[in-house]
């Protein structure tokens, strides 16, 4: 992974230090409210329900042992409900002693937030995590956010080119841009190497997926205008193949071109992705002028060099690792015989968990955070300890947070996968489910954040504790569940194959569900919003409406044919009949 | 790191009185395009900030700097705050005209906080990348 140079190392510190100073000015009321939001913002610290939130980068979600452990001693040591007063819970929301503390939760962007740090703390906090250089640089705020990637970037074997390089010099590039740190509204970038898609490219601001041309170079093809929210847009193909070397010049265009003809005057209508639906062909040619411009005027001043990538790259070398593959067979042939009741579900675990690795003898092996008794993505700070072991016996000290919402192993030793199983499986942290029904992602909905219309996590909860039964969910087979409690869509409903949006009546919780939504990955085809199928549904009805739903694909299904395909082969006809037949609380015409 | 960006002028509004003489001073709306513009005999282009957290002007500035070559003064004024001033700097902007409650020796420390930076500013022809 990228090593901190002492430049990397000090430019953190001196954040750290820069917000605190920013932070005094605000406590001692010489900073006003209005003028400290945005530089907290930019600094990760977002006001929610009862505290604070802080969002911690990953960048393109690759963290060591070393700052896992650190996250650990910020959950243990500042993530505290006690230090706030919650009396002013607003009613119809889960009691506050049933909300979780003392945790990370892993997001969708591969970032860590904490829910319950005071912002007395928070100059500590930063501090502390820049000791290990982390911190919340752009993480939240009209500004260029983390950029994201494939869990597997690095590692896929259906990688054309390594994805993080690209990314780190976009990390670089990105940090402290003088120009677009007041941007319409907040920009997010996500880029794959892969030729499957596991990073939603299409559903981002900027999506880059990395190519190669009819005489073998590298290049990307962009797509621009994606984004979720209340206008579910998919990106447009403004190029169809960047050379490598010019990506920040075109990406400066566009954003360029964003800052200054976005709307300023609408926040819901302030992301790129509307200039882009409004302006068309427009917005492609004025992006095209700026380039033109920033190449021959201005001398391409951001063309990325072969030295410069080849020096990048250098940071990417793989761990030097290898193994005994006869004997990594012969020991799972061993665990495999030795406990009947084991077997299954370690064989499901090499099924689910276990991804193939551009180096034979090595595994990709995902931790999973989705299980009864915790919110989806979720850790304590034991779990994070423990994930952090986990790394360092099994992983060379590195892993990756998922999209998905867990964290991922990326240099696991084939003959180390027994041990590495056991191990996981002792810390609740093996649960064969990935891709599965249960592999939901959740936003933190209303328990915590002030923007959701209604909660997400005992919604999550309900279907963790419903669906236990693996032999159930590994017949049910790859559904992506997603959760969100409101439009703004942190909970990627639109992505999912089953969506659930959580709206607001009457200052009741409502739940619409979607059907046929996808990331744009192989599995789920094209990106698309899913639709929604018809009224919206009473919390305690959700439950049973995605039982009926999975009941219904059962009874629909083809041999071998997902629960996706299905529904795109049927329509979603019989899903909304099944989904209206267990209404209760909105079956008397009462309109949700 | 991009080459030292020329020192910021500070001024508080309140305080303030443009020396130059009107006729040679153009004062840009933020959603004026400056490839328009016509710069001859003009030695201040004024960038307003009708709102802190409106970035336009940020862009403009880089144009008239980088693109456009414009060596003039290139003067900040109206929502003009501290914590972006560095900004501004490496933006391109040789004058910073802040909002009467803001603190003049304070902004003079802000600006010195970071010895280098990332990526190139509007003054700068060569770029750190860190590898």
């Amino acid at each position: 992974m990228y090593r901190y140079s002492e430049f990397d190392s000090r430019f953190v510190r001196l954040r750290a230090q820069q917000f605190r100073d920013q932070l005094e000015r605000w406590q001692a009321g010489e900073l006003s409210e209005e003028a400290f939001k945005p530089l907290r913002l930019q600094n990760g610290w977002y006001v929610q329900r009862f505290a604070p939130m802080l969002r911690v980068a990953v960048p393109y979600g690759v963290i060591s042992a070393a700052q896992l452990r650190v996250l650990a001693t910020v959950a243990r040591d500042y993530d505290h409900k006690e230090d706030h007063d919650t009396s002013q819970a607003q009613a119809g929301l889960s009691e506050v002693p049933t909300l979780p503390d003392r945790c990370a939760h892993f997001t969708t962007r591969q970032n860590v937030q904490f829910n319950w740090i005071p912002l007395q703390r928070a100059a500590d906090v930063m501090d502390l995590l820049a000791s290990v250089g982390l911190h919340g640089i752009q993480t939240s705020g009209n500004c260029i956010r983390n950029t994201t990637t494939d869990a597997l970037a690095g590692i896929a074997v259906d990688e054309v080119a390594d994805p993080r390089p690209f990314a780190e010099i976009l990390r670089q590039w990105s940090t402290l841009h003088p120009e677009f740190a007041f941007l319409p509204r907040k920009f997010k970038v996500a880029i794959t190497g892969a030729r499957e898609d596991r990073a939603a490219t299409p559903w981002h601001d900027v999506g880059l997926r990395l190519l190669r041309d009819a005489e073998g170079e590298l290049g990307f093809e962009v797509r621009v205008g994606g984004g979720m929210g209340r206008t579910p847009l998919i990106g447009r193909v403004v190029r169809s193949f960047l050379p490598w070397h010019q990506l920040l010049n075109y990406l400066e265009a566009i954003v360029r071109a964003y800052n200054r003809f976005g709307r300023r005057d609408n926040i819901y209508k302030a992301r790129i992705k509307i200039l882009v639906k409004a302006e068309g062909q427009n917005f492609v040619d004025a992006v095209e002028e700026e380039y033109h411009g920033i190449v021959h005027t201005d001398g391409a001043p951001h063309t990325i060099t072969e030295a410069q990538l080849a020096a990048m790259q250098a940071h990417f070398v793989p761990p030097e690792l290898r193994c005994d593959r006869k004997s990594a067979d012969e020991k799972v042939a061993h665990i495999l015989a030795a406990a009947t009741a084991d077997d299954r579900e370690f064989s499901r675990w090499l099924e689910r968990n276990v991804a193939p690795h551009q180096n034979p003898d090595l595994r990709a092996v995902t931790l999973s955070f989705k299980r009864p008794g915790q919110a989806p993505g979720d850790a304590t700070a034991e779990q994070l300890e423990r994930a952090a072991e986990l790394a360092e016996r099994y992983s060379a000290g590195e892993l990756r947070v998922t999209h998905e919402q867990n964290l991922l192993l990326p240099w696991v030793r084939c003959d180390a996968l027994p041990e590495l199983w056991r191990d996981a499986r002792r810390l609740g942290l093996a649960r064969p489910n990935i891709g599965l029904l249960t592999d939901m992602i959740a936003c933190p909905g209303g328990d915590f954040c002030d923007l959701a219309n209604a909660r997400s996590l005992p919604l999550a909860q309900a279907l963790l504790q419903r669906y236990t039964d693996l032999d159930e969910l590994h017949d049910i087979g790859p559904v992506d569940l997603h959760i969100s409690g409101c439009i703004n869509s942190c909970g990627h409903h639109h992505s999912g194959h089953i969506g659930i949006l959580g709206v607001d009546k009457d200052g009741q919780e409502w739940y619409q569900v979607t059907l046929g939504g996808s990331d744009g990955s192989q599995a789920s085809g094209d990106a698309v919003p899913g639709r929604v199928i018809g009224r919206s549904f009473a919390a305690s009805e959700v439950p049973d409406v995605i039982e009926a739903l999975l009941h219904t694909y059962r009874l629909q299904r083809q041999p071998g044919e997902s629960f996706l395909a299905t529904l795109r082969r049927t329509g979603a006809e019989p899903y909304r009949d099944a989904a209206d037949a267990v209404r209760t609380q909105t079956s008397e015409g009462v309109d949700a | 790191m991009s080459a030292a960006a020329p020192p910021l002028q500070l001024f508080l509004a309140s305080d303030f009185a443009a020396p130059e003489a009107p006729e040679q001073r153009l004062s840009l709306p933020n959603d004026a395009d400056p490839a328009n513009l016509n710069l001859q005999g003009i030695g201040v282009v004024e960038l307003h900030f009708t709102r802190f957290t409106d970035g336009r002007a940020f862009s403009q500035a880089f144009l008239l700097r980088r693109r456009l070559g414009f060596a003039g003064t290139l003067r900040a004024t109206g929502d003009v705050l501290l914590d972006q001033l560095l900004q501004m700097q490496r933006c391109g902007f040789t004058e910073a005209v802040l909002r009467a409650d803001q603190s003049l020796a304070q902004a003079r420390q802000l600006l010195t906080h970071y010895p280098a930076f990332y990526q190139l500013d509007a003054w700068s022809g060569t770029t750190r990348r860190q590898a």
